[in-house]
């Protein structure tokens, strides 16, 4: 507020507190402290109360007791003689893995329709934009319920594919069988297995994983001092050295190298007994929760990209092909960048939807966050508040995790403003 | 009592926004003086089953009946003389002993299994048991599974946040089994799975069993194995301090089962109360001694109880008995004459 | 050259030729259908997925669909019926629990006499919104108020409600659309009443609460214009405390005495008996309205100068918006009782709606956020320059341009908000989609009835959430227009 000066000579008087703008704001803000305290104290003091009348206190101890309960898929080892802690660690390693994959299927999903909504087909873009408005306007809810029974009751049970003439049969190459219990992926085998690190508390990494990682994040730093030095020749000379295939086989010979090197080769799931065996059986759960999250937010990212697009001016390309840039060039410098900046700050918070959303794995019977710390050990011990504050401090940090990660990058594509 | 002492407490408090106030709240007191909470209310709050058949569910108007809905109504007329003065408040598995903790229900009458746990460390208290119950195991015939100890390597379709989780894992674990489990949020979705045959078993309470078997389009095709994999005895319960309330829950409860083993039902209690010369019956039923009061309850407290929906027998026959779809036989919830568990302790 | 000598001349037309058709290719529906469907191999390739994608769907729903059973008791019956009549083995669907159950899906377990009073309040819900959602033009007004009165008298003739009911809905929906033709500024004073009439319909009860609620106000008026002549910051002070001290210390009292001296009201309906779109609609609105002053409050408070209020608003936003909705409904049916003082117990409708509310209330902020943001600095400076001061400059300048510019972003989180009604359904409450369908399953006759709920409820979501998402469009193109 841009107040006149004031003289300064006036002696304090305690109206000022009231009328004076310099000390007005303090005032109130000393009042709202004083509020912001009085509730807090008062919300703190009847917890403290009503949980001694009901004699219990207020301890995490109950995270260090025998859980007792089975999960169906967890991603390190569990077993119900461990601790409630180790429960909610693999919950949440649930949550995160069914909400970083959504994440990725949903942006492909979204990105692709959100391009096919613009397509001069008519029919195409009609059915695209059916597909948004049908998955908008519909609760999350029920798309999970339509696509849990779908997988329920129309998917045959494992047994359908027995015998020589089979009711069923596994698609994409053979690969994959989808059962009203799971769906069937193949495993990735090695022929020469280069064994396991043990990182402690039961949780090991196959050196292979580590090797990868290694060559893929190591390739990637090469590209980027590449491009660099590609960049640098190009400031001096004019002129830009060709980089792409050198930046492709840094990109991928490693890893292939690798991949033969390990032997790395596809283990199709075969019908053991009641059950497909040798491949990863992907409880339907998951299956279905990661499915409808895409499918909805998907929805939902189609609009932003559309409305991404739509945003930048007809006027921008035109104005980049009169500058002699190459239609590829005009969308990587001139459309995308500007295209993102509207995209990226919405889809953040699609991100973090899907991630909240995911909670609604209580619906199928998920074991992520919810069903394991807020829902199972909840039950068992019941250590409602603890449970239930741990839970949301939990989905906070990662909310708090996504949206600062984000903005990182939201502030790198930012437009510039000098 | 220890909870209730407090004066403080006992205060009534209203919170803020007088017309949501008027209209949709019921300040009332969490744990002093439940009765006393209850008569002036004009209504017994009674936390149930969402739904589940025979036991506690609405019918097509929304007007809930059961096994445990009797129980309810049975002590709303002892309490207010009014069996219909309930109001049924349906619970999750989740929120169900929350909701009697804070308050929300003054009893709890949802099949919840009597633990050593429960009983003390979640600060509750069973008032006896209403049905004596074990876990077991539902398969489809065609199966050709006889046993539980063949179910090696099953799927397994299981309600989460229930004691039959840690059941299934203690029992497969100690007979060196492994099983897949399919978690599900509520009996329906067990019922959808289990049908769909998304897992080869369904576990839950055997009653339970029997009664999502009931409602198939084919029960003889489904066998429940014999294994009782767990002791599940399933009783109301009451929040932990207020004695003299768990007491009227208890002795309601008893007041059915003594009904049934002197042969007290709705059709000849009125004549009984003229006419029965046994002490026991006649202290039950309030024509001699002074036990309503003992209890805070008028004398015929126990008769108005056991008019609401007959005896323990007449409840048990017309909800969950022989003659209905979900067909139970007594079995342990035979009278203790009868070789079953049902033992009233005495009236005197 | 003059008119007579081309008139003369031979090689002179009289008139126009017609013009020629253009060639088969670019004309008519061959012309669209190159140009929209064929204009290319990958277009082509496109037109070829549409195409099986649409038979795909239809060859495995519409014989489904087609086979439709209205007319039965079960789900049994219904098979057979379908059975006899296309064929063993042929599959349809069995909507008549659609036909038996529907009042439950929308009315949950309210009393069916009764039907009437959502009914009304809905039909009124629409009257107060007119003069705030669609006050762009007097048409639009006229046509949302004609169909509402016009729609809520066709439920309750099908519903059969009783004469008198019907007679007074009639009479009160037609008075306020006359109202609003004549005397538009009036129907704001209903709009600000609605909380209390709808609360008043629903739950029923003595019509002593709401006055007394009424009255609070009017003393609250009392206390504002008394103290008014000390000190107006006093006074505003004194106007709300008076007020609060009146609803909290003596509505309750103050409406059970009256109500014995003069029993006045209408039979009351407990909590437990809303459910399916009727508590959805219920949760939604009620949050809706009450999250929109306390998101003002936020989004000012945030974009406040003063440090301490701006973090408080930031932390109290961003914790809300990072946790699941679910979780919050777990605290009001777990925990809100170990917040609030001890024997404090209230109904869990009213706790959801608290928690919706909060829920609602940081989206809120942040759309108002962006509204207050959009805005041009001019109108700060206008308002600074005419020398308002900040609460002036708000409510008479910033405020209302701002809210305007939200107004899409309002409607779409309601939507949002009105999707997730549905998770009420975790916390034992019978919500349409999953809480009434389990219930209707849970039934001899119904069970293993799947995808006609799912349509049913569907369908209801999309026609409602779509055409709100229409019409803030709608508003949405008007507004630009109006800024530019």
């Amino acid at each position: 507020m841009t107040d006149a000066p004031l003289p300064a000579d006036q002696p304090f008087r305690v109206s000022m507190l009231v009328y004076d703008r310099r000390y007005r704001s303090m005032t109130f803000q000393v009042i709202v402290f004083i509020l912001v305290m009085a509730v807090a104290w008062w919300l703190v003091n009847n917890t403290i109360q009503n949980l001694a009348a009901q004699g219990k206190d207020f301890n995490f101890g109950f995270l260090f007791q025998r859980a007792g309960y089975d999960i169906p898929q967890t991603s390190i080892p569990y077993n119900s003689d461990d601790w409630h802690l180790r429960a909610t660690i693999v919950g949440l390693l649930n949550t995160i893995i069914v909400s970083v994959l959504g994440c990725v299927a949903a942006t492909i999903l979204g990105v692709s329709i959100g391009v096919a909504r613009l397509s001069k087909n008519w029919l195409f873009a009609r059915l695209m934009t059916i597909y948004v408005e049908t998955f908008r306007n519909i609760p999350l809810l029920l798309w999970i319920l339509i696509i849990y029974a779908l997988f329920t009751e129309i998917m045959p049970p494992p047994n359908a594919y027995r015998g020589e003439d089979p009711a069923w049969s596994k698609i994409l190459f053979d690969q994959v069988a989808l059962t009203n219990r799971y769906t069937a992926i193949p495993a990735l085998g090695m022929t020469n297995d280069p064994g396991t690190l043990d990182l402690g508390a039961r949780i090991t990494v196959n050196w292979a994983v580590i090797a990868f990682l290694v060559a893929i994040i190591g390739g990637w730093f090469i590209r980027g001092a590449i491009l660099d030095r590609a960049q640098a020749i190009q400031d001096r000379t004019g002129i830009r050295p060709t980089t792409w295939w050198i930046n492709l086989a840094v990109m991928t010979v490693p890893s292939l190298l690798l991949i033969w090197y390990f032997g790395l080769h596809l283990l199709a799931p075969e019908l053991k007994g009641f059950n497909f065996a040798g491949g990863i059986n992907l409880g339907n759960a998951f299956v279905v929760l990661w499915l409808a999250l895409t499918l909805y937010t998907g929805a939902f990212i189609a609009e932003i990209v559309r409305a991404g697009i739509l945003s930048v001016s007809h006027g921008q390309s035109e104005a980049a092909f009169a500058l002699g840039l190459r239609p590829n060039r005009t969308m990587n410098l001139v459309i995308l960048p500007q295209a993102l900046r509207v995209i990226i700050p919405p889809l953040i918070s699609q991100y973090l939807n899907l991630m909240k959303n995911s909670s609604l794995a209580i619906a199928v019977g998920y074991m992520d966050l919810r069903g394991t710390l807020g829902g199972t050990t909840l039950n068992q011990t019941g250590r409602e508040l603890e449970s239930i504050v741990l839970m949301m401090l939990i989905y906070l940090i990662l909310s708090l995790m996504i949206s600062g990660g984000m903005n990182v990058f939201n502030s790198r594509v930012k437009l510039k403003e000098r | 009592m220890a909870l209730g002492s407090n004066n403080e407490v006992n205060m009534k408090k209203t919170v803020f926004l007088g017309s949501i106030a008027v209209a949709g709240m019921t300040a009332g007191m969490g744990m002093a003086d439940t009765l006393a909470d209850v008569k002036a209310r004009g209504e017994l709050n009674c936390g149930v089953n969402t739904g589940l058949v025979g036991f506690a569910a609405p019918d097509a108007n929304g007007n809930w009946a059961g096994f445990d809905i009797d129980l309810c109504k049975a002590v709303a007329a002892a309490v207010l003389g009014d069996p219909s003065k309930v109001k049924y408040v349906p619970t999750t598995g989740q929120t169900r002993f929350t909701a009697l903790s804070s308050g929300e229900v003054d009893m709890l009458a949802r099949n919840s299994t009597w633990t050593f746990s429960r009983d003390t460390d979640l600060k509750l208290d069973f008032a006896g048991v209403n049905y004596y119950d074990g876990q077991g195991f539902m398969v489809p015939k065609d199966l050709g599974v006889t046993s539980v100890k063949e179910l090696d390597g099953a799927t397994i379709c299981i309600q989460t946040g229930t004691t039959t989780e840690l059941n299934l894992a203690d029992y497969f674990k100690a007979n060196d089994l492994s099983y897949q489990p399919v978690n599900i949020d509520s009996n329906a979705e067990g019922e959808q799975q289990y049908m769909a045959g998304a897992c080869d078993a369904y576990t839950t309470d055997i009653s339970g069993l029997a009664a999502t078997r009931a409602a198939f389009a084919d029960p003889e095709n489904h066998v429940i194995l014999p294994e009782v994999v767990s002791k599940e005895p399933l009783g109301p319960a009451v929040r932990h301090g207020d004695n003299n309330w768990g007491d009227i829950v208890r002795w309601t409860l008893n007041a059915l089962i003594a009904a049934e083993e002197y042969g007290v039902t709705s059709k000849n209690i009125e004549e009984l109360v003229k006419s029965s010369d046994n002490p026991e019956v006649q202290r039950l039923l309030g024509v001699s001694g002074e036990l309503g009061a003992m209890i805070g309850l008028d004398n015929e407290w126990a008769k108005r109880a056991i008019q609401a929906s007959g005896n323990y027998g007449e409840i048990f026959a017309a909800n969950i008995g022989e003659q209905t779809p979900i067909g139970l036989t007594r079995g342990l919830n035979a009278q203790w004459t009868q070789g079953g568990l049902l033992y009233a302790q005495p009236f005197r | 050259m003059s008119k007579t000598s081309t008139r003369d001349a031979a090689f002179f037309r009289e008139t126009m030729l017609p013009p020629e058709p253009p060639p088969i290719r670019e004309a008519g529906a061959v012309k669209w259908l190159r140009e929209n469907l064929f204009s290319g191999p990958v277009n082509t390739l496109l037109t070829v997925l549409g195409l099986a994608i649409i038979w795909f769907l239809v060859s495995h729903f519409w014989d489904w669909f087609a086979h439709s059973v209205w007319n039965a008791d079960s789900l049994a019956q219904c098979r057979e019926i379908i059975a006899a009549t296309w064929g063993e083995g042929a599959r349809g669907a069995c909507f008549a629990v659609i036909r038996e159950r529907w009042h439950q899906y929308m009315f949950g377990f309210y009393p069916p006499s009764l039907y009437w009073r959502p009914l009304l309040a809905f039909g009124l819900l629409m009257v107060a919104l007119a003069p705030i959602l669609f006050s762009e033009t007097q048409q639009i007004r006229r046509i949302v108020l004609v169909a509402t009165t016009v729609a809520t008298l066709l439920f309750m003739q099908v519903l059969g409600v009783p004469t008198a009911a019907f007679l007074l809905s009639a009479i009160v929906m037609i008075g306020a659309t006359i109202l609003a033709e004549r005397h538009a500024g009036w129907l704001l004073i209903f709009s600000a009443l609605y909380p209390l009439i709808g609360v008043f319909l629903l739950w029923g009860g003595t019509l002593w609460a709401p006055l007394m609620v009424l009255a609070g106000i009017g003393l609250g008026w009392l206390g504002w214009r008394l103290v008014g002549i000390v000190s107006p910051m006093l006074a505003v002070v004194a106007g709300i405390l008076v007020t609060l001290i009146w609803w909290i210390g003596f509505t309750g009292e103050a409406a059970g005495d009256l109500q014995n001296l003069l029993p006045l009201g209408i039979t009351s309906v407990q909590s437990e008996k809303f459910g399916g779109f009727l508590l959805a609609i219920t949760i939604g609105v009620a949050g809706i309205a009450l999250s929109l002053p306390i998101g003002i409050i936020l989004a000012l408070a945030r974009r406040s100068d003063m440090f301490l209020v701006t973090s408080l608003a930031v932390i109290f936003i961003e914790f809300i918006r990072g946790v699941p909705l679910i979780s919050l409904l777990f605290v009001a049916s777990l925990l809100l009782n170990y917040f609030l003082p001890p024997g404090t117990d209230f109904d869990i409708i009213l706790r959801v709606i608290i928690m919706v509310t909060v829920f609602a209330a940081a989206y809120m902020a942040e759309v108002i956020r962006g509204g207050l943001a959009a805005l041009p600095k001019g109108q700060y400076e206008a308002a600074d320059s005419l020398g308002l001061d900040y609460w002036k400059a708000q409510r008479l300048i910033i405020l209302p341009q701002a809210l305007k510019i939200s107004i899409p972003g309002i409607v779409s989180t309601f939507i949002g908000m009105f999707k997730d009604t549905t998770l009420v359904t975790f916390v034992g409450l019978f919500d349409p989609l999953k809480g009434i369908s389990d219930f209707v399953r849970a039934n001899f006759a119904w069970k293993g009835i799947y995808w006609e709920p799912f349509i049913f409820t569907g369908a209801i979501f999309f026609i409602i959430c779509f055409s709100m998402s229409r019409y803030s469009m709608y508003l949405e193109r008007r507004l630009q227009r109006d800024n530019r």
